[in-house]
């Protein structure tokens, strides 16, 4: 039996969903252009007036905003309520330049405690389980965020915060948790390390896992899923819009349900910024239309992903997006090919691969050099050397298949590949432009 | 009867060898015979200790990806025409040699050592026998 968190809002008609976005964004709309010198500027720039918005069909008259405007307004400039009502401040430092700031009231909070509620229960959570968060807990917003949601639900919440691997599965073990929220990777590297103290799921407790922050393919779902044991599923959010629970995943592993009552989602051609119908590949846009302290309109995130309407197995009525295919920020352009890191992580783990990787991408003599760096596994290892290059071989091939681009691959030492929080680095770009 | 050998995946890189061997020397594990494979990026170290058991457990535990492989280790008298007899026996039952590497042997000094890794150690193991020629067995190792 599916269980839903806020069953009248997560399985509300298409209508009254409609009804809530054209009332919301309307009124957003006027609250940021009242309050944000910065949005008024952009409006007006635009010849855009806040009575020109009257429903979600005029959506695409607003600006779009950008990582750079957060940048520019830094640390307090896009704040539409006065300090006093700001209860709290997330950051995002990115891994470019400068870090952004976001505000929350404590209404905003309360939204956002709800939302992450709601991707608990769709995980099968109640108050009777543990949840063990392996976020980072501090300014990113990924700690707080499912702690918030996992309190709100009244589940056991165990704050464990990110790093120290044993500690980790020691808590699992002798805690008992029954959810664990982290980065795919972490998760991914729990498993293993569980692997090599040689335990399996059946020692832990464990039952599902919220998975977010990243962007990882469903090889790396099966992995994660069998290594502890677990049914793995996928959350979305950006600290811009709001942190983890966005955009939730549900008993159908089959996208995630954007949690419409308070986020408008668009994809956009990131050429031309127009709007693409349903199915189409593009990136991601988001309009927040309750949030309070930091109202972000038509926010260009940067993530590559699709959207589906149409009925879900689980009965919920919010539409669908995709797992991203990656960032448009991550996309690497070599020799003039689109290439996603996600992509590499699948030919990987298809050819038996751990999801432990790094790309070095290089300029050698005005040619791009695409290097994939991959951790040798004893599952992959031989003592026949033969055996050990037919498979990088076949590696190279699976790559060059998938990507339509040659790849070095070169594999190297266990835990030789720099993790930072849990989240591996993926990509070195050397390339001076 | 076959041996066990231990088979390392080490990084083509300056100092990788010697962190193994660091590892191994550190716990007191006593190489009996080490060999290199390798390609310009990894190698296959190839070795064979006095305490298997030992030796893996300290390579796990210092995080190496490693194997255990039988191998077929046999001494071979220090005379003109000695490794060339083995062969021969070898050849004769028609058993594939992938790899061999010899080491001078702890306590004789009359006799050289030979580890072949074949495809079939028992078939290997049973020509040499029916012509004379004794085969290694684990437990001998830890007393060369
Ligand atoms: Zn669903």
């Amino acid at each position: 039996m599916e269980r839903y968190y806020q069953p009248e809002i997560e399985c509300a008609s298409r209508e009254q969903i409609r009804a809530w976005q054209d009332e919301r964004l309307v009124k957003q709309v006027r609250h940021a252009y009242d309050h944000v010198p910065y949005y008024k500027k952009l409006m007006d720039d635009k010849g855009v007036k806040p009575e020109d918005i009257q429903s979600v069909d005029d959506l695409y008259k607003l600006p779009f905003t950008y990582k750079k405007d957060l940048r520019d307004t830094y640390p307090y400039g896009l704040f539409a309520v006065p300090m006093k009502d700001v209860v709290r401040l997330h950051a995002s430092s990115g891994t470019t330049g400068k870090q952004i700031v976001v505000g929350y009231t404590r209404e905003d909070l309360d939204i956002w405690d709800d939302i992450v509620a709601r991707q608990l229960v769709a995980v099968g959570a109640t108050e009777e389980d543990k949840v063990h968060i392996s976020y980072g807990y501090g300014l990113f917003t990924g700690g707080l965020g499912l702690h918030g949601g996992a309190t709100k639900l009244g589940a056991t919440v165990i704050p464990v915060s990110s790093g120290n691997t044993q500690r980790q599965i020691t808590i699992l073990r002798d805690f008992g948790s029954t959810v664990l929220c982290c980065t795919p990777s972490y998760a991914a590297f729990i498993g293993e390390t569980l692997h090599e103290m040689g335990l399996t799921g059946k020692d832990i407790p464990l039952k599902a896992g919220i998975f977010g922050a990243e962007a990882w393919s469903e090889e790396m779902r099966k992995d994660i899923e069998e290594k502890l044991g677990i049914k793995a599923y996928d959350i979305y959010g950006l600290t811009e819009i709001m942190g983890p629970g966005v955009a939730y995943e549900c008993s159908a592993q089959q996208g995630m349900h954007v949690n419409e009552d308070h986020f408008i989602i668009e994809i956009i051609d990131p050429e031309t910024g127009e709007v693409l119908p349903e199915g189409q590949q593009g990136e991601i846009v988001f309009s927040c239309i309750t949030r309070q302290a930091f109202p972000l309109l038509r926010y260009r995130t940067r993530d590559i992903g699709v959207i589906h309407r149409g009925t879900c197995s689980c009965g919920r009525t919010f539409v669908k997006m995709s797992k991203p295919m990656g960032r448009s920020d991550d996309m690497l352009i070599i020799r003039g090919v689109n290439v996603f890191p996600s992509q590499i992580e699948t030919v990987l783990l298809n050819h038996g691969y751990s999801a432990n990787y790094q790309i070095i991408v290089d300029r050698v003599k005005s040619t791009d050099t695409l290097e994939v760096q991959v951790e040798m596994t004893p599952e992959m290892f031989t003592d026949n050397m033969g055996e050990i290059e037919r498979r990088q071989r076949e590696l190279v091939e699976g790559m060059r298949s998938l990507l339509g681009l040659a790849a070095k691959v070169k594999l190297v030492a266990p835990k030789s590949i720099v993790r930072s929080e849990g989240k591996a680095v993926r990509v070195i770009d050397k390339r001076k432009i | 009867m076959s041996i066990k050998q231990i088979s390392v995946f080490v990084e083509n890189t300056p100092g990788a060898l010697y962190g193994l061997t660091g590892v191994l020397a550190q716990h007191q594990v006593d190489l009996r015979a080490l060999s290199l494979a390798e390609t310009s990026e990894f190698g296959i170290v190839r070795m064979i200790v006095d305490n298997v058991y030992q030796a893996t457990t300290v390579l796990k535990d210092a995080g190496y990806v490693h194997s255990l492989t039988p191998v077929v280790g046999v001494a071979i008298p220090d005379v003109p025409g000695g490794l060339n007899r083995v062969l021969q026996v070898l050849t004769d039952a028609k058993v594939n040699i992938e790899y061999m590497y010899a080491f001078l042997g702890g306590k004789s000094v009359d006799h050289a050592y030979m580890i072949f890794r074949v495809a079939d150690e028992a078939t290997a193991t049973a020509a040499l026998a029916a012509r004379g020629i004794q085969t290694l067995e684990q437990d001998a190792i830890a007393s060369l």
